[in-house]
């Protein structure tokens, strides 16, 4: 009996769980997974719960309601990988043993990286929305608030969905219009990157709206600390931005426990190989989703890509053959822009997001890098694409490596 | 691909205007990249964080990011900002003759 142990029972841990437990013969493969949470939580809702969009309902289940049957399903914190042993301790003081591994960790948000920032006045006029307890309290906030100066700031690259503060700014500026209130608010986005994007033709579009939507930018900063009692953030070159709410993005990390396994770079995340999605020096783990150290974005339509991938390499390599697919980096994100409309890019290691059309058999096109209604309902049908669909790790219409077609140059 | 003339000689640039061949660089090189970044003169901090910035590139192949910097170099997050204004890790990587760290997409 050969064994397959996933860590992490999250948008990608899950996706794989379910392509495996299909994909092995029971009679020759026993499949484990770990996690220490018993609920999953739809991530790309959190947003939506500040402007009373989604309430917390709407983005929690319970995880054993996506796994299948015949696995074996432990709930405990894993203490480390002993990768040249190949086992596994967990906190439970069970010891696993493996002869497969796939590692996804998923990252998270570390607002004690940063000076002053979960000091005070944390979840009083500073919040985040990568927790649904951030996101909670936020909307509780906001429901009360009389206006002033909001100012969003990304502490450092990478995050989790890159485009998620864009569409923070872009629905707080809906949010207030519909209120009544957008002329008592101003919003300032803080990035440390050189543009409103990682990518510079998306970058460029992207700003563009920001301008439009009457958003100021501030590029290339730097937070060293928050001074909470003149609520201000302060930069490495010493540039004060003043606030009366700060939305903050907090340095993203990958799980302590990569940490204790001395499998991480500087921020926990793991080197892995950019196409195959093996881990870097060993020859029977993989690693998947936000928990890698790959340049490519961390947002479960990314790990949904990779899933496809992985599971074909995997196959090959129990085989004793070389891994054969590559993933190419491929992401594609619908961004909220306020108003009942959306943005869609599509983009890959290669190619930056262009416009275009984007062509989806049966529902598309959607168009690229312009704001449509059609785009806005692509975001809302995902929700149920991905409680239904893409964790049960069912076929979705989606090639997983980008496509020319339909794209500008 | 463009190209940047220092020293009578022309050297290529990659697509983030860093040299493209990391053997191209010297010292001297290494002074004017920095005057191009509005840096007048490097001193010994500076040399100590781009002497760090090589050793890493040979060691794992990449340029390291900030933190790694603020960790290891033995020169604080305050003083590199200090150092190379706006963005340590991209500004002492493009003076060093290295490619932009992976973590500034």
């Amino acid at each position: 009996m050969k064994k397959l142990l996933i860590l992490g029972a999250g948008t990608a841990g899950t996706m794989m769980l379910n392509k495996f437990a299909k994909e092995l013969d029971s009679n020759e493969w026993g499949i484990t997974i770990v996690d220490q949470h018993e609920t999953h939580y739809y991530q790309p809702g959190f947003l939506f719960i500040p402007f009373g969009i989604y309430n917390k309902k709407d983005v929690i289940k319970p995880k054993r309601d996506f796994f299948p049957r015949g696995v074996e399903v432990i709930v405990s914190g894993i203490d480390k990988i002993e990768p040249k042993e190949n086992r596994v301790l967990l906190q439970n003081n069970q010891v696993l043993t493996y002869d497969y591994l796939i590692v996804a960790t998923g990252s998270k948000i570390n607002p004690k990286e940063t000076e002053g920032l979960a000091g005070e006045l944390w979840q009083k006029s500073i919040f985040d929305f990568y927790t649904v307890e951030g996101a909670v309290a936020l909307a509780d906030f906001f429901k009360h608030w009389e206006g002033g100066k909001l100012v969003l700031n990304i502490t450092e690259m990478p995050i989790k969905c890159p485009v998620a503060p864009l569409e923070f700014v872009f629905l707080a500026d809906s949010y207030f219009t519909e209120r009544g209130m957008r002329d008592k608010v101003d919003i300032h986005f803080v990035t440390p990157l050189p543009g409103a994007f990682t990518k510079p033709k998306a970058s460029s579009i992207l700003g563009d709206f920001l301008s439009k939507k009457n958003i100021s930018l501030t590029t290339e900063y730097n937070i060293a600390k928050v001074d909470n009692e003149n609520k201000k953030i302060v930069s490495w070159d010493e540039i004060e931005i003043p606030f009366d709410v700060l939305i903050t993005i907090p340095t993203n990390m990958g799980d302590e426990m990569i940490e204790r396994s001395g499998m991480g770079d500087e921020l926990n995340f793991i080197p892995t190989d950019n196409y195959t999605l093996m881990v870097d020096g060993y020859d029977n783990i993989f690693a998947i989703g936000d928990c890698t150290n790959l340049p490519s974005s961390k947002a479960g339509s990314v790990a949904h890509f990779q899933a496809d991938i992985l599971f074909e390499n995997f196959l090959d390599v129990i085989d004793g053959r070389e891994p054969r697919a590559k993933f190419d980096g491929h992401a594609n994100c619908y961004i909220e822009s306020g108003f009942g409309k959306g943005i869609l890019i599509d983009f890959n290691y290669d190619t930056e997001p262009l416009p275009g059309k984007y062509p989806l058999p049966g529902v598309g096109p959607f168009s690229l890098l312009e704001e449509t209604k059609m785009n806005h309902y692509g975001k809302i049908m995902f929700r149920w694409i991905y409680w239904n669909l893409l964790l049960k790790g069912k076929e979705l219409p989606i090639e997983s490596n980008m496509s020319m077609a339909g794209k500008r140059l | 691909m463009s190209t940047i003339e220092i020293g009578g000689k022309t050297l290529e640039l990659d697509a983030d205007g860093n040299l493209a061949n990391i053997s191209d660089w010297n010292e001297e090189i290494a002074r004017e990249l920095a005057k191009s970044e509005g840096i007048e003169e490097l001193n010994e901090s500076h040399w100590q964080v781009i002497n760090y910035m090589r050793k890493v590139f040979v060691e794992d192949g990449g340029a390291p990011s900030i933190r790694k910097l603020t960790k290891e170099s033995g020169v604080n997050t305050k003083e590199l900002y200090a150092l190379f204004p706006n963005g340590p890790a991209k500004k002492s990587a493009k003076i060093a003759g290295l490619p932009k760290p992976k973590g500034c997409i």
